[in-house]
């Protein structure tokens, strides 16, 4: 073979429609054989515009755009937002309000880790994992419905609280949860943690050293897979977090196979936090009590004149912020989900930037899989747990 | 009376269509494609709780040349309309398509610049499903709704349709 | 942490700084565009704040706003210490239609998809950028759509009938 041909490389297109690739993202992989020599990730596939659409939106207006950017996680988005709006307006939440919101973002945690663990296995070649996963996920969805109505969409969080009271069977379906879904967790361990397979396919696969994590700006279970101990809950305390006990797992290695274990801890962790935020679950008004922010009761709305005028002018006007700019992060299931809120004195958005977890972690991926060879990159795709709706947001 | 006295057991008479429709109705083979948020409802449509192979289409196919129909789950944007209609154009006739979800049908809460308004604008689509996601049910609603549509349709309609859309 | 941060930077930077904002506690400093590398080089690489995480970078329009005379555009570094715990923001305001700014690539690997996106969605040119082109929006979009004279939506006019076809009239 002459040295020109040995030299030459195939293009290898992945996506924007394939099984494993979460969704519509596209890799273009340039191989060298089976060794990967070269991979780009194309983006903006599902480009929604929804920084663009929020600026014309009222700020209550633009929560219901925010459960839709990561779809699998739509409590944390809410959460978010609306923490970033009270902070840039100064309101403080009832103390139930930070537990409920508590116990649901983690609840949220464990949902989105479910479906990354089935559909990571899935990937993989494990295809009942897929089955088992879907299953626990749908007692935190039946939660979900029992609180707002809603499957996945659910738009509960408000500026200022909870859009309705938590419903009366919460804590018998939160217990539900605590008691149902540690028991598939300890399944899916079962059937991954020793499995030969899976060992074969994800240890020392992908790695990222400790310094090119923090460079690459990974956050979330992809950087602490790494050894890095950075997790925004513990590090800048939000919403409560200070008084709950838990502990941010970390990884050794920094390839696919710590990446997981570190999420499988996560849910437990995540569990933990959830029974802690029920236990100490205070009595309380289920939305703060700031007029002109914050939608009066109903049954004052059909009763009293002012509420109604109230209600009114939060409808049609929305109210005024002050005008500057605010960031609040957060630790959603991905990474660090975070709201830069620009104001400038009127009742929209002058600017809202997300800072979105899964974008800046798949801007990585090239760093994971280049030398490695090319069924590692569906592996690693997998393992930074990206959706699709957040990085093209 | 006449013939169907005459023959043995074990032998129907029916139409050609019929059974043609029979047959394709109870072996769908739905296209393993996820766009947004919907396509979260209908691998959950597709998991243990509501498992869809009850109705015969357990199997996503990965690729278009294997499936006979689209569900166009989530938001399209103006980046992957192209890409929508060669998958559809890759899919071997007859082949059907259901509009799943608001974004899908008319472009939901999302009116701006970078979301096509309704995928019927470049598909031609068979079913709407409504809803912001739809619910699972929804979902198995809207697909036994095509499946309703499959069992009427004539061969000769759909062969002479085919031609007019092929030129 | 608050004052030891003033401090490196009067120290350090004390021409380029323009101002310090301190809105709802979170420290951030205006700067002058040719000092941010400087600046960011030094936040990461000094060994009391090690400054070493660039968790975003955004941008603003202010396009059409009478108040915000002294540049259009404004660029956001969200950097963030380890070591530390502590949040700060550099921002730098830009002038002109079709501004320009130095790239960060070379401090942070991640700096590459982050400008890429600010480029695509605002319009805002990194200097020295290895790989500045589109990263969301598809190749036939004209224009960055984050700017605020970019219109949200369109219509396609879908016109009926024009003078040399009339309507026609039902009788």
């Amino acid at each position: 073979m002459s040295v020109e041909a040995k030299r030459r490389t195939m293009s290898l297109n992945l996506g924007p429609q394939h099984p494993a690739t979460h969704g519509v993202l596209q890799v273009v992989l340039e191989l060298d054989g089976e060794t990967v020599v070269k991979a780009t990730p194309q983006i903006g596939y599902l480009h929604t515009g929804i920084e663009k659409t929020a600026e014309s939106k009222l700020y209550y207006k633009v929560i219901p755009m925010t459960d839709r950017m990561d779809y699998l996680a739509p409590m944390s988005n809410n959460l978010g937002f609306c923490l970033a709006v009270e902070k840039l307006l100064g309101i403080e939440v009832p103390e139930k309000v930070k537990y409920a919101r508590v116990c649901l973002t983690e609840l949220t945690r464990v949902m989105s880790h479910l479906v990354w663990v089935g559909t990571h296995a899935l990937d993989i070649g494990a295809m009942s994992m897929l089955l088992y996963a879907f299953r626990e996920r749908e007692l935190i969805i039946d939660l979900y419905e029992a609180c707002a109505g809603q499957r996945m969409m659910t738009t509960y969080f408000r500026i200022g609280g909870l859009a309705y009271d938590l419903p009366k069977d919460f804590d018998q379906k939160v217990k539900e949860i605590l008691k149902k879904v540690p028991e598939g967790i300890k399944d899916y361990e079962r059937l991954l943690n020793d499995n030969k397979i899976f060992r074969q396919r994800t240890i020392g696969v992908a790695k990222i050293s400790a310094e090119d994590a923090v460079s690459c700006g990974l956050t979330g279970p992809s950087l602490r897979g790494s050894g890095v101990n950075y997790d925004v809950r513990k590090a800048l305390p939000y919403g409560g977090y200070e008084k709950f006990g838990f502990e941010v797992p970390l990884g050794k290695n920094g390839d696919v196979y710590d990446r997981y274990l570190v999420r499988m801890e996560e849910m437990k962790q995540s569990l933990k936090i959830a029974k802690q935020a029920l236990e100490g679950m205070p009595e309380g008004p289920h939305i703060a009590h700031v007029p002109g922010v914050v939608l009066p009761p109903k049954e004052d709305v059909l009763t009293k004149m002012e509420s109604l005028i109230f209600h009114f002018k939060l409808i049609t006007h929305g109210f005024d912020a002050p005008k500057g700019a605010v960031y609040q992060g957060i630790e959603s299931p991905k990474g660090e989900l975070g709201y830069y809120i620009s104001s400038d004195g009127s009742n929209k958005p002058h600017r809202m930037r997300v800072r979105p977890p899964s974008f800046v972690n798949l801007s990585a991926l090239p760093r994971m899989v280049e030398g490695g060879m090319v069924a590692d990159v569906i592996a690693a795709i997998g393992s930074i747990d990206i959706v699709l709706g957040e990085v093209d947001r | 009376m006449g013939l169907e006295e005459k023959i043995p057991d074990g032998i129907m008479l029916t139409t050609l269509d019929k059974m043609v429709n029979w047959a394709r109705k109870r072996s769908m083979w739905p296209l393993g494609m996820g766009l947004a948020c919907c396509a979260i409802e209908m691998i959950s449509t597709f998991a243990s709780h509501y498992d869809l192979s009850r109705f015969g289409m357990e199997i996503l196919r990965p690729s278009p040349r294997q499936a006979d129909l689209m569900i166009v789950s989530g938001r399209v944007s103006r980046k992957m309309a192209p890409v929508l209609k060669r998958l559809y154009d890759q899919m071997p006739d007859p082949k059907w398509v259901i509009s799943m979800g608001a974004c899908a049908s008319c472009g939901g809460v999302f009116n701006n610049y970078a979301i096509v308004q309704g995928v019927d604008t470049i598909l031609p689509v068979d079913i709407y499903v409504p809803g912001c996601p739809p619910r699972p049910e929804q979902l198995i609603e809207g697909i036994l709704k095509l499946f309703k549509k499959v069992e009427q349709e004539s061969l000769k309609d759909k062969k002479e349709k085919q031609v007019k859309r092929l030129g | 942490m608050e004052e030891k941060i003033r401090k490196f930077m009067q120290e350090n930077f004390s021409d380029g700084i323009v101002r310090e904002d301190d809105f709802r506690g979170q420290q951030s400093f205006y700067i002058r565009k040719e000092y941010l590398l400087d600046v960011l080089k030094g936040l990461k690489e000094d060994e009391d704040l090690r400054f070493e995480f660039l968790i975003d970078i955004c941008s603003l329009d202010w396009h059409g706003d009478s108040e915000e005379a002294n540049g259009r555009f404004e660029v956001i570094y969200n950097l963030f210490s380890l070591k530390n715990k502590y949040r700060m923001f550099i921002k730098v305001r830009l002038e002109g239609d079709n501004p320009e700014i130095d790239t960060a690539c070379e401090l942070w690997m991640t700096a590459n998809w982050l400008e890429r996106e600010v480029w695509d969605l605002m319009g805002i040119k990194f200097t020295g950028h290895p790989n500045l082109i589109k990263i969301v929006t598809p190749d036939d979009l004209v224009g960055h759509p984050l700017r605020r004279d970019f219109p949200l939506t369109y219509e396609v006019p879908r016109f009926s009938w024009n003078k040399d076809d009339p309507p026609e009239v039902i009788l």
